[in-house]
């Protein structure tokens, strides 16, 4: 790796602070702290306990935290915040700790 | 600065940088500390100094909870691990970072039993899968991640999950700014507030900093324009000779935060009357521990924990760079005895220490400019 790459792709990095923008696909039936979201192209479950004060729905854009969403944002904010994330040169980052959540064994038969 | 061509708004930044100039006094110096360390990040990596008239200086602050995580802790965390029925389970950010005897990821190369997770839920999850073990979660992070351990004990403790404890090493950030203005030597103007653990504490927590201290503080996001915007609200207040708490991230940070969060954390958590960290030494009241209602579920509580304590090399002035005394390239060890591959002191642990951010843009780029125009 050149001096270049490794400034692109410093060695350990700080996942768990990333904030991950996602889309709400579906409340889960039996536990409404539970939602099926859309983020960065894969579909895992989140939890949505601490948003008890102003529960998002369907359609909704959240913040993620560590497989927690955090806070409601609109869809623009959402779309910068990807940007955000690819210009931190971070969002392999995002895919990987996205990929990471559920270890891995929630299916991915609900993407397009 | 590098992105402004891609950036959605480059007018935008251009005027912010142009107003950032009008409203600096080029006859002071300005000392502003960005106390998270994806700011420190974002500020290496957009290159934003470049942007920045000489006499604004940023000083990284102690926003890196890997950073600041004292060895000591790694290593009573990871002798508890050596138990063969014990999972040590944690973010992967910790995976390299060096006890006494190794990292983590060393200590499973020795046979430990460690996994990463990229949730806590997800080490719960691991101790449903693995009734016959341990799981043990080494939690680490700011008001950022520590809502989401609470609702993860409190989720152990409603479904009796009685294989699974926390081995608990959240940190709060008032405690550390507050420690960092306290120091003798400590020059600062303002502050750059810190976003994502803002969406949870809120901007009131910070009242002190502007009511008592007479220092702006700006509850800032990540992106270049924010950063700069962020600074144009400081040298306005400090213009004005004006001391407030001001939230330039009002799209993601609630003025009130989340109180759903706060009030998790307040059920499973209590303030430690003191906690080490690395860098700074003892903060009074800087730290988490788990209440006593889920000592069934706290490492330190359930087993017996050595209370490790690992000094940092005396050479290593970590301190010093935190506080912005030093730069990072002034400490002796920089880029000699420690660098990001093998870190001595605490700022070059994680990307996003201080040193580190330094060394892999700045530092980097310097020796690649020397290599190239040097001679063959």
């Amino acid at each position: 790796m050149s001096p270049e790459d490794e400034a692109k792709n410093p060695p350990g990095g700080c996942h768990m602070c990333l904030a991950l923008p996602g889309k709400v696909v579906e409340i889960a039936s039996d536990n409404r702290r539970s939602a099926l979201v859309d983020v960065v192209g894969m579909r895992r479950r989140v939890d949505l306990g601490l948003l008890e004060d102003d529960r998002p729905v369907p359609g909704d854009w959240v913040l993620i935290h560590v497989g927690f969403a955090m806070s409601k944002i609109s869809e623009a904010d959402a779309l910068d915040q990807m940007r955000t994330l690819e210009m931190l040169g971070e969002s392999e980052a995002a895919v990987q700790e996205v990929r990471g959540y559920g270890l891995e064994e929630v299916e991915d038969k609900h993407s397009p | 600065m590098k992105f402004v061509d891609e950036f959605r708004d480059p007018e935008l930044i251009i005027k912010a940088a142009e107003e950032i100039r009008r409203l600096a006094d080029p006859d002071r110096p300005y000392r502003l500390m960005e106390v998270c360390g994806g700011h420190t990040h974002a500020i290496y990596r957009f290159g934003l100094k470049d942007v920045l008239p000489p006499n604004i200086e940023l000083i990284h602050g102690p926003g890196c909870p890997v950073c600041v995580l004292p060895m000591g802790r790694i290593d009573d965390a990871l002798s508890l691990a050596m138990d063969p029925d014990v999972i040590f389970a944690a973010f992967g950010d910790m995976m390299r970072v060096p006890g006494t005897h190794g990292s983590p990821l060393e200590h499973k190369a020795r046979g430990m039993d460690v996994r990463i997770v990229y949730s806590p839920s997800d080490a719960i999850k691991l101790a449903k899968m693995n009734p016959q073990k341990h799981v043990m979660f080494f939690a680490i992070g700011f008001e950022t991640t520590a809502p989401s351990t609470a609702l993860t004990l409190q989720r152990a403790k409603a479904e009796g999950i009685h294989n699974f404890s926390v081995f608990c090493n959240h940190v709060t950030i008032i405690p550390a700014i507050r420690a960092i203005l306290d120091s003798p030597d400590m020059r600062l103007d303002g502050f750059i507030g810190p976003g994502h653990v803002s969406t949870v504490i809120g901007c009131r927590p910070y009242e002190w900093i502007a009511k008592n201290e007479h220092k702006p503080i700006v509850v800032c996001g990540f992106e270049p324009l924010d950063l700069l915007q962020s600074i144009v609200m400081i040298l306005a207040q400090l213009q004005k000779g004006e001391a407030k708490v001001e939230n330039q991230y009002k799209r993601v940070v609630p003025w009130e935060g989340n109180r759903a969060a706060l009030k998790a954390m307040a059920d499973t958590f209590q303030l430690r009357p003191y906690f080490e960290w690395r860098g700074l030494g003892f903060i009074s009241q800087s730290a988490l521990r788990i209440r006593d209602e889920y000592a069934q579920w706290d490492s330190e509580q359930r087993f017996h924990v050595q209370g490790i304590r690992v000094t940092d090399p005396k050479a290593a002035q970590c301190g010093e760079v935190l506080k912005g005394v030093l730069k990072p390239a002034q400490c002796k060890l920089f880029g000699k005895e420690c660098t990001p591959e093998n870190p001595v002191g605490a700022l070059m642990v994680s990307s996003e220490g201080s040193c580190a951010a330094y060394y892999n843009y700045e530092h980097r780029k310097a020796n690649l400019v020397t290599s190239l125009s040097s001679p063959a």
